[in-house]
């Protein structure tokens, strides 16, 4: 399939891709690695009038460690974020989630930035963000604005981005040295979409107690769904513990069903993907501690 | 700030397996069919057109990377490698001639793109494991072979170029 004609633009500046959105707003379409975009132009899904190409934008690719947080800049391709020894040090999360994130082939030109303002339900990176309590930077001409990435997925490949605002990168608060992480997904193969995954960071006390528990599932709503974990804190991970907080997670949950998955199987996989989380999670502090 | 217009058929200059090349694109033409239609190189094939398949997979700056899901007007100044500048003076390198051996492809319609996939692959894990080789092949459908030959063939290669 080809896609329907659009104009180009080439940004040079942050300032060049936002002076075309305040214009064109909803007619323009911010691409950047295209595995997303790329894919509903070509099936023309989309057919904006005009792509704006953010690739060589100086500077939109970097990492950057500050006080408490890293900041992953739009462009970040999602090959070089998993190479990233910051990544791997300071959001242990997202270096887990990454090897689930498309193939080998994708990850080299796919975008962090582009996976969170494509929003797909079943997207890693989202999860990830939202579980990290991580937050979205948007620039428009009007302001700089950050949005708890939490607030920011509000529906199937919907967010709270303005049409004149520009994705420019994520803010990922620095995970404590003694927090344990897990990622889990379940799809058809290795690289599909998610029909669920499950992220997990878990600290523990002195007494093999949960400290505390951050916990999502991705996939089986239409947009990342964190777990309330409230009422398990100070309580040891064991079976009773996680078959009860599986019981209460599944409760409120609004399941997609597709050609792939029925809601019920949803559930199901939930529960499983929270138990192996919770466990891994818990394994993984453990070796933390000092 | 570079804008071109949605009929407007652009010269893009970028360079094929070490040769400057030179055709025209409006902004919707995909690589893949820059590189076919304009620039004759039919070793980039068609398979999906959304970035699933891995046929049009070429190296992009020295990255494996899908040609269907970028257009040419994105590509003015990269540097490609297709599976025409794998042979050297018609000589087929390592990794092909691992493939040839294997039977690693029947009707060949998925190879160039895994040949690329792989040359990257290799530079960056130059002694894969079986599992990381799966991995890698993960990102491309090959409906002939059931894979099997095809992670022979890139285990031996890399094997081959450690001894060498």
């Amino acid at each position: 399939m080809k896609p329907a004609r659009f104009d180009y633009y080439r940004a040079g500046s942050i300032a060049d891709a936002t002076g075309v959105l305040a214009e064109l707003r909803e007619d323009a379409a911010v691409l950047a690695g295209g595995l997303s975009l790329g894919p509903m132009l070509n099936l023309r899904l989309v057919r904006p009038r005009a792509v704006i190409d953010i690739t060589r934008v100086p500077r939109l690719d970097t990492v950057e460690l500050r006080n408490g947080s890293v900041a992953t800049g739009a462009a970040l391709t999602q090959a070089d974020a998993l190479e990233s020894d910051v990544v791997r040090r300071e959001i242990p999360l997202l270096a887990l989630a990454l090897p689930w994130v498309g193939h080998f082939q994708t990850r080299n030109r796919g975008t962090l930035g582009g996976s969170v303002a494509h929003a797909d339900p079943s997207a890693e990176i989202p999860l990830c963000l939202v579980v990290s309590g991580g937050t979205i930077v948007l620039r428009s001409q009007r302001r700089e604005r950050r949005v708890r990435a939490e607030k920011f997925f509000l529906g199937m490949l919907t967010t709270a981005r303005q049409p004149d605002e520009l994705v420019v990168g994520l803010e990922w608060p620095r995970a404590p040295a003694d927090a344990g992480h897990a990622f889990e997904e379940v799809s058809q193969r290795h690289g599909d979409f998610a029909i669920c995954a499950a992220a997990c960071r878990i600290r523990l006390d002195g007494g093999d107690r949960i400290a505390s528990l951050d916990l999502g599932l991705g996939g089986v709503e239409s947009r990342p769904a964190p777990v309330d974990t409230a009422a398990f804190v100070g309580r040891p991970v064991d079976a009773s513990m996680v078959q009860e907080l599986g019981d209460q997670a599944v409760r409120p949950l609004a399941p997609l069903e597709d050609h792939v998955a029925t809601a019920d199987y949803r559930l199901a996989l939930a529960r499983v993907l929270i138990s192996r989380v919770v466990h891994d999670a818990a394994a993984d502090a453990r070796t933390r501690r000092t | 700030m570079l804008h071109v217009k949605a009929d407007e058929r652009r010269r893009i200059e970028l360079t094929v397996n070490g040769r400057r090349r030179v055709g025209n694109a409006e902004p919707r033409m995909l690589l893949t069919d820059f590189l076919r239609h304009e620039l004759q190189v039919f070793g980039v094939h068609v398979g999906c057109e959304h970035g699933v398949c891995g046929a049009c997979t070429i190296l992009r700056d020295g990255r494996a990377v899908r040609s269907c899901t970028q257009y040419a007007v994105q590509a003015d100044g990269a540097e490609i490698s297709t599976v025409e500048g794998l042979a050297h003076e018609g000589k087929l390198n390592v990794l092909q001639r691992a493939f040839a051996r294997h039977h690693a492809l029947q009707c060949g319609f998925c190879t160039a793109g895994i040949l690329m996939s792989a040359t990257h692959f290799l530079t960056t894990t130059p002694r894969p494991t079986e599992a990381q080789v799966r991995d890698m092949l993960s990102g491309h459908i090959c409906r002939c072979t059931g894979y099997a030959p095809i992670v022979a063939a890139i285990l031996d290669a890399a094997q081959a170029a450690g001894d060498t």
